[in-house]
């Protein structure tokens, strides 16, 4: 009948009380939850102490959210530009000469070589560029990253493969991440999180910055440093580049690279002691150091180009040879683009460009406009309900009530254990719930008092009431769950935090408003042996 | 204490007979939604149509809405939409998406940061690029779609066929008259527009269920009874329990609406415009679509003796 044994009504409670305790964390700000766990006994299991906290949606705590996407052209031209400069070598190594050249082709690149026995000779060495992909021990088959073919007049195409591009884009976005985290840790920011995202792409977040200009200025430079030398009058292998701050005036540029940023082992934003200019202190490793040293004694007087992402920043004449491995870039910078320039030297070039596809920025004053509006919201729904649920249900409905509220920390408990995201949507969702979570309450209530019009005994009534309503209660939150769940797959940021404290909404609602509600009104009965209904 | 009764115990109200008005008027509102929707009336937001938007508030509490207009539209990024809202000089910009690919949508931003940044705070910046918006506009219909086919795959096992022809003709009417109120009231349809579509197929699915069960359950006690009154009797035993669930999700979602903040509200709006559909299509659509459809010739009714003795 209408009983609820000892070790269930433990074991309800116990799961509760638990459940409202791992909530209590997300209660406090960082200094406070700091003080709370310094505060407990050393003797107290780790594993016993609730340490864990909701985290705030960028939307809520303001910040930035840009998605960066490896652009593909770009690391193709990159990739056929090391495979030309990779054929030229072997065609040097093994003396065979390619009539017309080296061809850029789509993808590749192509070569002509009619004589059979200069082929055997080389299609051995290109063979070796091609790199096998997959994983051999994992038994997956994989092709090769370059498809080399030959027609019988001699011409040799090398291109780059459907496999080798895509191989190389998760390449590519692996080094962005590693080159990015480099970058934002630079800027002083705190706990950026930088994630892969789809096939291509890199999701950067950061808490609290109010102006990304900066931080997108520090992902849109690929940061690729090279030491040439300004070409003199008649020379034939050139660049035309464009001189930073001469109006798009190009000059040209020897292609041969003395150093490169690889080479530096640190890069410091300075002030010139003589100037007061703002520059850039860096320091070369021993290979850098070396070669930079020997070009600079052979090159007195001529003008050094330093090149970064294929524009020319600096040309400082060569007074005297610079052996010491160290040196200084400066030019008409402001201290915000020294400051910059020195990020992108240390932290290394990345694969390719990165393009921004989607920024959202919130600003830290909307982010508390929009948790005081949020928590307003929820206040004044949960009041709503209350005051409706006592006013229908009278003691019954305080019943409802406090199952509502046990229901809402339930959740908010769920979501510091998984350390969960509350966003805008998911307070939005929490204020849904309120209002969805007494459902339950209210079919189970009109159900008992159909059975006991119907002539039921108040005890069987009850009992009749929770097992015929308790199949649809499965049911409406089985079907809210569709939604829930589809959403939570589909949706990003913002959308997926409604789906997660929907999901979260659904399952506690089965502990609060039919457990622990049936565990509230048998023990009500028990101690009162109402006559009537009181509602 | 005396308490509230929303609605009266005992009722034997005739819900079928509202079918001659709620069967033409959810038809002429479908079509209308249709035929704006193909002359191309969603107001998509930057989610789906790419673009800038920004949040800015005037430092001074007064923003100047004639200058930033002025301003703004000398840029040369195209038609912008400059819009005051709240109480506190905020002012939203919509840029139109960018020719020229991803990287040229950052421009914008740029140059509205440089101009505006004096007088006035930056709330919040989103830019959305052509390829992301593209992806958006497919999530979002795969999931109204997905849903849509969850929902199939639901009633096929959860209820008898006539029941389920029902219900899911209840629940694409509860979607089609959502979009309705998108393209009617040229309310920003957005990524949040797909999670208040969802949570509404979820709710309408809710409704049907809840009278349905009922429904099932008086078919097999009462056996000959004719299928009008049958189902007026369903709505009338469930009757408090709807109108006592829609009141308390439209409280909540009242509460929303009224102090939600800005940000939130056109969510809250939809989903209480939904609530509202949803228990109308419960008792006015799908219930006595069930007359036309045939409720007899439903599995329940061929339960055996016994089993149908058991269920009472």
């Amino acid at each position: 009948m209408l009983r609820f044994s000892r070790s269930k009504i433990i074991a309800t409670v116990a799961v509760i009380v638990i459940g409202l305790l791992l909530a209590v964390p997300s209660t406090m700000n960082r200094e406070q939850r700091q003080a709370f766990l310094n505060a407990i006994p050393g003797w107290v299991p780790s594993w016993l102490v609730p340490s864990r906290a909701i985290v705030l949606g960028l939307d809520l705590q303001g910040g930035s959210h840009v998605l960066l996407e490896v652009d593909a052209q770009d690391l193709m031209r990159v990739q056929v530009t090391t495979l030309r400069d990779d054929v030229r070598r072997i065609l040097r190594d093994t003396r065979v000469s390619s009539q017309n050249g080296i061809q850029t082709v789509q993808r590749g690149v192509q070569i002509r070589v009619p004589d059979a026995a200069d082929r055997d000779r080389l299609l051995p060495r290109l063979r070796e560029l091609a790199q096998p992909t997959g994983n051999a021990m994992l038994g997956q088959a994989g092709g090769n990253t370059i498809d080399i073919n030959t027609t019988p007049d001699g011409v040799i195409t090398l291109t780059y493969s459907e496999i080798g591009t895509n191989e190389r884009i998760r390449r590519a976005v692996d080094q962005s991440i590693e080159v990015i985290r480099r970058r934002v840790d630079a800027t002083g920011t705190t706990e950026p999180s930088i994630q892969r995202q789809g096939a291509d792409r890199v999701l950067v977040q950061v808490p609290g910055l109010q102006d990304p200009q900066q931080l997108k200025a520090l992902l849109g430079e690929t940061g690729n440093l090279e030491f040439r030398l300004l070409a003199q009058q008649g020379a034939t292998d050139v660049d035309m580049l464009p001189m930073q701050d001469a109006g798009g005036q190009r000059v040209p540029v020897e292609r041969r690279i003395i150093a490169e940023g690889g080479d530096l082992i640190d890069a410091q934003p300075a002030f010139d002691t003589q100037t007061n200019q703002p520059i850039v202190n860096f320091r070369f490793n021993i290979r850098g150091a070396q070669r930079f040293g020997q070009a600079t004694t052979e090159n007195l007087g001529r003008q050094l180009a330093i090149v970064l992402d294929n524009q020319v920043i600096s040309a400082p004449t060569i007074q005297s040879p610079i052996t010491g491995g160290s040196g200084q870039i400066s030019g008409s910078f402001t201290v915000e683009q020294v400051n910059n320039l020195a990020v992108l030297l240390r932290s290394g070039a990345l694969p390719a460009k990165l393009t921004i596809v989607e920024e959202r920025t919130v600003g830290p004053g909307l982010g508390r406009d929009s948790i005081e509006a949020g928590k307003m919201a929820t206040y004044v729904a949960a009041i709503f309900v209350i005051i409706f649920m006592f006013a229908t249900y009278g003691l019954f409905g305080l019943f409802a009530n406090i199952a509502l509220i046990v229901h809402v920390g339930l959740i908010f408990g769920l979501m510091s254990v998984l350390e969960a995201t509350l966003t805008l949507p998911g307070i939005a969702g929490i204020v849904l719930t309120i209002g969805t979570a007494v459902d339950s309450n209210v079919l189970i209530y009109e159900r008992i008092r159909e059975e006991v019009r119907a002539g039921r005994s108040i005890v069987s009534g009850i009992q009749a009431g929770f097992d015929r309503a308790f199949a649809t209660i499965v049911d409406s939150n089985s079907t809210m769950a569709i939604a829930a769940v589809i959403l939570f797959f589909l949706g990003s940021g913002p959308v997926r935090g409604f789906a997660v404290v929907f999901i979260l909404g659904i399952l506690t609602t089965v502990l609060t408003a039919v457990t622990l509600t049936r565990m509230m009104i048998a023990l009500w009965y028990h101690w009162m042996r109402p006559k009537v209904l009181p509602f | 204490m005396r308490l509230v009764r929303l609605w009266p115990e005992n009722s034997h109200f005739d819900f079928m007979r509202f079918r001659r008005f709620s069967f033409p008027l959810s038809a002429v509102i479908s079509i209308l939604t249709a035929v704006i929707l193909l002359s191309g009336g969603l107001n998509f937001g930057i989610d789906f149509r790419g673009g800038t938007l920004m949040e800015i508030q005037a430092k001074s509490g007064q923003a100047n809405v004639g200058q930033i207009r002025q301003t703004a539209e000398g840029f040369g990024f195209g038609d912008v939409e400059v819009q005051e809202f709240g109480t506190a000089g905020e002012v939203s910009l919509r840029f139109p998406i960018q020719e020229g690919g991803e990287a040229a949508q950052a421009a914008v931003v740029q140059k509205a940061r440089d101009t505006f940044n004096g007088d006035y705070e930056f709330r919040r910046v989103e830019t959305v690029g052509p390829r992301v918006s593209g992806e958006l506009v497919q999530s979002g219909t795969i999931g109204v779609v997905l849903s849509v086919i969850a929902v199939l795959f639901y009633l096929w096992f959860r209820f008898e066929r006539e029941l389920a022809i029902a219900s899911i003709i209840g629940t694409l009417h509860d979607i089609v008259l959502t979009i309705g109120f998108f393209v009617i009231t040229g309310h920003e349809f957005n990524m949040t527009s797909i999670a208040a579509i969802l949570t509404i197929v979820g709710y309408s699915l809710n409704e049907t269920v809840v009278v349905f069960d009922r429904t099932r359950e008086l078919m097999r006690r009462y056996k000959t009874m004719p299928a009008e009154e049958l189902l007026n009797l369903s709505i009338n035993h469930t009757m408090s329990r709807t109108v006592m669930t829609a009141a308390t999700t439209a409280l909540s979602l009242l509460a929303l609406v009224l102090f939600g903040g800005q940000a939130i509200q056109g969510f809250a709006q939809v989903m209480l415009y939904g609530v509202v559909i949803c228990t109308y299509s419960a008792i006015c659509i799908s219930s006595p679509m069930l007359i036309y459809i045939g409720l007899r010739g439903s599995e329940a009714v061929k339960v055996p003796e016994g089993r149908a003795a058991a269920a009472e």
